[in-house]
């Protein structure tokens, strides 16, 4: 198992900076799949994590000027760790200003994942920083656990208000309820919508707009819905909220798969980062 | 500066221990095991006015929370204040400051203080085999790197370069934590004279205070060190001022010892971590806490708190005593100061100075168990 690369633009380095810091906001500890395309970083919706699940994808090539990887065996060319974004996210944080940052799977006291960053400096030899991060390694046994996950039958699709007022709506409805529900229909309207025992709070949407999609299975149940009628779903809004506050840049497109009382699908896309979450319904 | 510093020993200790001598008006602090010591020397030129009490010399110490109260905002001394008086009134045990402010408005701030013992740590930069400067932004930098949660930093020398590392302490998170290494060559400094390869290991949190100070002052930081033991100090010069950190480093042989101090550390407020009260012996500096001879004996009959000297090293035989002396110590300087100064100032009366208590009648007072019985006394109405 091998796996050594190096990024030389300051501009990918800040945007692999900030991704692993949205990461290191929505979970404390995922999966990172490495495989020669891609960088998963991976949380399956078991029920440790309260049933969320992340997944997101980014395009090693728009990132990495050299990228190198030797998998587990010939016939499953992917590296599987268990990785605390944390301490990548710190890693990446001193060596903003780097010449270029390498990263290399390494074995010292236990397998590592080592970033070594060179620093410009004002003398001829430049400083360096090393940070050795201790990773797990997963065996292919437990692999199944951190495939794609499937595109769930949605009943509604919608694209999402602006993040911002989003996340401002559900850090005023924190305050008051445990539990929100979001609901939305193919008209472009979306609600946010809290109830307690006192008070009931309502924010509308309007106008969103639709996503699209194409020839799929579940096309042919959303066209032949009603527009008018809204799919909902009740969802424990701190794991809302958690996946707001990560949010650090705006999204090209953001969008969200509702199915009827199952589960929120929350979509996001920049030009080479995809990012999935799921939130599971409550009851 | 004067604020700057005194915010800067306030990451040391608790207490501010003030000393005014011929060559100047030094302030120092010392963390509660006594394995970091700051002193800030202001020679006579710094103040516009310089006098000091002929005759005895005069030492005090107060709780620094109270002289940082008096410089609280830096931003807005710099902007308000054109003066500052510093006065000692003998008789009733208090200094007075006074800042004289723009627009005429007069801050007087009386606050009450012990009279202490002599604190000065033994050590000699001279000696050491190995001394590095640099301009405070270059430490600042590295320091950055590390998180701000970080205890303790190895620092490694050899010929041609420095490496800063994170230090982890317990077995148990040998696999779990992450390791930091930063190299900076020898180029980086102002000068760099290693004598052979070594490697120290101290804490870093008291270092920040004085990183901060130099930042802001844009005084280059000198390191002394030697092998792993001996402590490191760290100096920030200018014409007017001296400043010396001293640092415990690790020793080698720590490794071996236990963890059997904790216990006597409870009564004590909880020092900043577990590596300062681990092995005591290792982490002393060498201390003299001794009285002046010949007129401090009229000051007050503070018996001397014995000429006790804690050195890097000591004998067996020496650690249980030291031990016994550090508690009183220590358990003194955490409850006199805060009950003290509330007396003085919300029931007005002039407290009998606990400078003239002894020792003894120190130890007669209730021990109090924890800091937060300390405060509930304290904050009686």
């Amino acid at each position: 198992m091998k796996f050594r690369a190096k990024m030389i633009d300051v501009g990918c380095l800040n945007h692999f900076s900030r991704v692993v810091n949205t990461i290191s906001k929505l979970t404390k500890i995922c999966i990172l799949r490495l495989t020669p395309n891609n960088l998963y970083f991976v949380l399956s919706g078991k029920v440790a994590s309260g049933g969320v699940g992340m997944w997101c994808e980014l395009s090693q090539a728009n990132f990495f000027d050299e990228y190198q990887l030797e998998g587990v065996a010939p016939d499953a060319n992917e590296i599987c760790l268990e990785v605390t974004p944390e301490n990548l996210s710190r890693a990446l944080r001193t060596s903003q200003n780097a010449k270029c940052v390498k990263i290399k799977l390494t074995k010292k006291h236990c397998p590592c994942l080592t970033f070594v960053a060179e620093l410009p400096t004002l003398s001829s030899v430049s400083r360096v920083v090393t940070h050795d991060i201790p990773v797990d390694v997963i065996p292919r046994r437990l692999w199944h656990d951190f495939k794609e996950p499937r595109m769930p039958d949605f009943d509604v699709s919608i694209y999402l208000p602006p993040l911002k007022t989003m996340k401002n709506v559900v850090d005023r409805m924190k305050n008051l309820s445990n539990f929100l529900v979001m609901e939305a229909n193919l008209n472009g309207e979306m609600n946010l919508k809290i109830e307690t025992d006192l008070v009931s709070v309502t924010t509308h949407f309007k106008d969103l707009g639709n996503p699209p999609w194409g020839d799929d299975g579940s096309q042919g149940r959303s066209q032949s819905r009603d527009p008018e009628v809204m799919a909902h779903t009740r969802v424990d809004i701190r794991k809302l909220q958690q996946f707001l506050m990560g949010q650090q840049v705006n999204p090209s497109k953001a969008m969200c798969n509702i199915v009827h009382k199952r589960i929120i699908h929350l979509i996001l896309l920049h030009e080479d980062v995809s990012l999935q979450y799921f939130i599971p319904a409550v009851a | 500066m004067l604020a700057k510093a005194i915010h800067s020993l306030s990451r040391i200790g608790d207490e501010l221990y003030l000393e005014p001598q011929e060559d100047g008006l030094a302030l120092r602090s010392v963390n509660s095991s006594r394995s970091a010591y700051a002193c800030f020397l202001f020679s006579p030129l710094f103040f516009s006015r310089y006098t000091i009490p002929l005759g005895h010399a005069f030492r005090c110490k107060m709780a620094i929370k109270c002289v940082q109260a008096v410089f609280r905002s830096l931003s807005s001394l710099e902007k308000t204040v054109e003066k500052c008086h510093i006065e000692l009134d003998g008789e009733t045990s208090r200094l007075t400051f006074t800042l004289h402010c723009k627009h005429g408005l007069l801050k007087t701030h009386n606050l009450s203080f012990q009279d202490s013992e002599s604190l000065q740590a033994v050590f000699d930069k001279e000696s050491c085999a190995n001394m590095l400067r640099a301009q405070p932004r270059l430490l600042v930098d590295t320091v950055l790197h590390f998180p701000p949660s970080l205890e303790e930093v190895s620092v490694s020398v050899s010929g041609e370069r420095v490496w800063f590392r994170n230090h982890v302490d317990d077995e148990a998170e040998q696999s779990k934590a992450m390791l930091t290494e930063l190299c900076l060559s020898s180029d980086e400094f102002d000068h760099f004279a290693v004598g052979a390869q070594t490697s120290i290991t101290f804490c870093l949190k008291e270092l920040r205070g004085l990183l901060v100070f130099a930042e802001s002052t844009g005084l280059p930081v000198s390191m002394y060190f030697d092998e792993p033991g001996s402590p490191v100090v760290l100096s920030v010069t200018d014409s007017v001022l001296e400043v010396n950190f001293v640092l415990a480093t690790l020793s080698d042989d720590s490794n071996l010892c236990n963890h059997n101090n904790n216990t006597k550390r409870a009564r004590s407020p909880p020092p900043p971590d577990d590596f300062m009260t681990d092995d005591i012996d290792s982490y002393l500096i060498a201390m003299e806490t001794s009285e002046l001879a010949g007129p401090s004996d009229a000051l007050a009959p503070r018996s001397p708190s014995s000429n006790h000297t804690l050195t890097t090293q000591p004998s067996a035989a020496m650690r249980s005593l030291e031990r016994g002396e550090e508690e009183e110590e220590d358990t003194e300087d955490t409850e006199r100061p805060p009950n003290k100064k509330f007396r003085s100032l919300f029931f007005g009366s002039v407290c009998p100075s606990d400078s003239q208590l002894t020792n003894q009648t120190i130890k007669s007072q209730e021990v109090l168990a924890s800091d937060s019985e300390d405060d509930t006394q304290a904050s009686l109405p």
